[in-house]
């Protein structure tokens, strides 16, 4: 039997990202002037595709129906609401909340295995403790949100079709996590995503508690809000300063903080000025009409 | 009210009236949200029916030369109600939320399949399998909500239970572990070679779409977990299909796979709930009716007899739609510990140390296994894990207290 030949795997060419067009030069004008002289296999545009998505909004099917009141509203400071259809909004919207905060105890339990895989002598890297306080805080925020829907009279464990939707949406922030390949900026950039949108909706799921009556809500809302303020914060300067670092080195990421701290000075001096000219200004006037 | 379908009376539509557009195939989805758990469960499993007889027509059209433009036309019909079918799933029902939905099927259908099952043998045999898609659903449960952070009841309504079967991990046999005995074609009752087919699609589906998925997910538990059912899945299909009688003709076999068809659109149509999808089982069954006499009719021509005698005069009482708890929990607690030795089923206890299936088994289990990780320690919670015991949870106990 013949010896079989040996193939030798260039490390670099494995490595090395081939999806770009200047990769293969001669194939990629050959491509590029076959597009050119082929011409299209109908005329138009990409019109006919809103047309035909048109046919299909216009049945009007949902998703799926917002939830209702099952049980008993036992919440003390809760007016009874004689607006079934707005209990149904809010029940929906914190249902979403409700199964982010969920999904995101889950994503930041998978971060943490992640780090914990895989230390790194990055500085600018969160910590796990930081990860662990962010978690400890999403599962808090779960067991609220629990609390609070079944308070309403509603059923805790709906699937709310803006519960599917954050769902739906979120499922790449999991993926990405969840894949061991990726780097932690590269999960920072997913955390960073869910991060964005989670400070939006508690802020939406604030006012509308707000406007519905429901103080005691409307002041848990806020004090979450705040905390997830302090995860975006995290997450984005984790996030940022390791993508400096990377991109300019430790040195480059030390001058880029002092240019930033440079740039707050100039700011905070000149709306000093502004200040006091505006003053000043004000004061003339009072004295003319004297 | 149930009424018998006579199969030689009815003759559905002709195959040139069975005609489809694009925006006719394509339909607005169901709501994951609104549509009964077992509205998905026909769904699913009807996609799977379409599915063998896609397969069946192109492995027939292999080795029977005479019979590839008949073949080809039914197929290329069965082909545009598969995709009507299983466009009815919506797209934000996920890759695991669908695999909960299939693992339904499998146990739903199953236990109905098994209790209607005349041959007490074949009987046993559906409700060995039906104890390991019923662990399959708790694994995969506990990795939607360990990893997801969902809860899987979401999708099954409550119909079914999410507890532990017969172990994944012990599953794994030998191959000579998995072939039954079949049944004989000439005594066999309708029922149990309508039952065979059903089953037998819907696993072979089942393990289609699992290796079609496993590779989407990016998690490495998991890849695993779906490595490791997809295999128990492919040997699902292996026990399945050697219950069917090999000395059946192609052609007879392919008379039982539109007697099959017409037998799940039936019972798909006497369940239904929504009425877009009721009146998609309703053309079909039609349709179906169209293929069956279609085929009767090639039958005689090329082979000169009357196929008749293929068929039942009429269809048995159809599968059931509706949970089967009771009967799953009593097969659990009586029958969990069996496993396989050829095509008999023994106690766990009489399994040798060193017989192909324990060598098998701790072959594939050396590196430790997905389906014990992922759902170690794991009881499923309203909620999930993470859920707090609310007082309306508390309430609803009571009612089993």
């Amino acid at each position: 039997m013949p010896a079989r030949e040996e193939t030798h795997v260039n490390e670099q060419e494995v490595l090395f990202n081939r999806t770009g067009i200047m990769i293969n030069p001669e194939m990629s004008a050959a491509l590029i002037d076959g597009a050119k002289k082929s011409p299209p296999s109908t005329e138009g545009d990409g019109a006919e595709m809103a047309a035909e998505r048109a046919d299909y909004s216009d049945e009007g099917l949902p998703i799926g129906s917002n939830p209702v009141v099952v049980g008993e509203a036992i919440s003390a400071d809760q007016e009874p609401s004689a607006d079934a259809d707005r209990t149904s909004v809010l029940l929906d919207k914190l249902g979403e909340r409700l199964a982010f905060e969920r999904q995101g105890t889950r994503l930041y339990e998978s971060f943490i295995q992640k780090l914990e895989a895989m230390p790194l002598s990055d500085e600018n890297a969160p910590s796990v403790e930081n990860l662990r306080h962010i978690c400890d805080e999403e599962l808090e925020h779960f067991k609220l949100l629990q609390q609070t829907i079944v308070e309403l009279g509603g059923d805790a464990t709906v699937q709310t079709p803006s519960a599917d939707v954050a769902g739906v949406l979120s499922h790449g922030v999991l993926q990405i996590v969840s894949d061991p390949r990726t780097t932690v900026a590269q999960s920072l950039q997913a955390a960073l995503t869910a991060e964005l949108a989670d400070n939006d909706g508690w802020q939406m799921l604030q006012e509308l508690a707000e406007q519905l009556g429901h103080a005691d809500l409307a002041e848990q809302c806020a004090k979450a809000y705040e905390e997830e303020q302090e995860h975006l914060e995290v997450v984005r300067t984790c996030l940022s300063n390791m993508t400096l670092s990377e991109a300019v080195g430790e040195d480059g990421l030390i001058d880029a903080e002092a240019a930033d701290e440079e740039e707050d000075q100039r700011t905070t001096k000149k709306r000093s000025e502004r200040s006091a000219a505006k003053k000043s200004s004000e004061s003339k006037k009072k004295k003319k009409k004297k | 009210m149930i009424v018998s379908l006579d199969l030689m009376k009815e003759k559905g539509v002709a195959l040139d009236k069975q005609i489809f557009n694009w925006r006719d195939i394509v339909r607005t989805p169901t709501s994951k949200l609104n549509d009964d758990a077992f509205t998905r469960v026909r769904i699913i499993l009807m996609n799977g029916i379409e599915s063998e007889a896609l397969r069946f027509q192109h492995a027939c059209a292999r080795m029977n030369k005479d019979l590839q433009l008949a073949l080809a036309r039914v197929r290329r019909i069965e082909q545009h109600q598969q995709t009507m079918v299983n466009w009815l799933l919506p797209a934000d029902l996920s890759p695991l939320e669908t695999t909960i939905g299939f693992e339904q099927v499998a146990i739903e259908v199953t236990a109905s399949v098994a209790q209607h099952e005349p041959d007490p043998y074949l009987a046993q045999v559906y409700r060995f399998g039906l104890l390991e898609d019923f662990d399959h659903m708790y694994r995969f449960s506990a990795l939607m909500d360990r990893v997801m952070g969902a809860d899987a009841n979401n999708i099954l309504q409550s119909y079914t239970d999410i507890l532990p079967g017969r172990p994944t991990s012990v599953e794994h046999r030998a191959p000579e572990d998995d072939l039954r005995e079949c049944y004989d074609r000439t005594q066999a009752a309708p029922i149990s070679k309508l039952n065979a087919g059903t089953i037998m699609a819907g696993e072979h589906q089942t393990h289609d779409y699992y290796m079609t998925i496993g590779p989407m997910f990016a998690d490495p538990i998991a890849r695993q977990l779906y490595a490791e059912i997809a295999s128990i899945e492919e040997q699902h299909v292996t026990q399945y299909e050697s219950i069917i009688d090999p000395e059946e003709s192609w052609m007879e076999k392919w008379l039982m796979h539109e007697a099959t068809e017409i037998y799940n659109y039936y019972s798909c149509l006497t369940y239904e709930t929504n009425p877009r999808v009721k009146a998609i089982w309703e053309r079909f069954l039609d349709y179906e009716l169209g293929h069956l006499h279609f085929v009767l009719e090639t039958c005689r021509k090329i082979e000169n007899r009357d196929p008749a005698e293929f068929l039942p005069e009429s269809l048995p009482e159809p599968i059931e739609y509706r949970s089967h708890r009771e009967f799953v929990r009593k097969t659990l607690s009586e029958e969990v510990d069996l496993r396989a030795r050829g095509t008999q089923f023994i106690h766990k206890d009489e399994e040798e140390s060193d017989s192909p299936s324990q060598l098998y088994r701790s072959q594939l289990n050396s590196n430790g296994s997905p389906s014990e990780t992922v759902a170690a320690g794991y009881r499923w919670k309203p909620g999930t894990e993470l859920a707090e015991e609310t007082a309306d949870i508390k309430e609803l106990q009571k009612r089993v207290a």
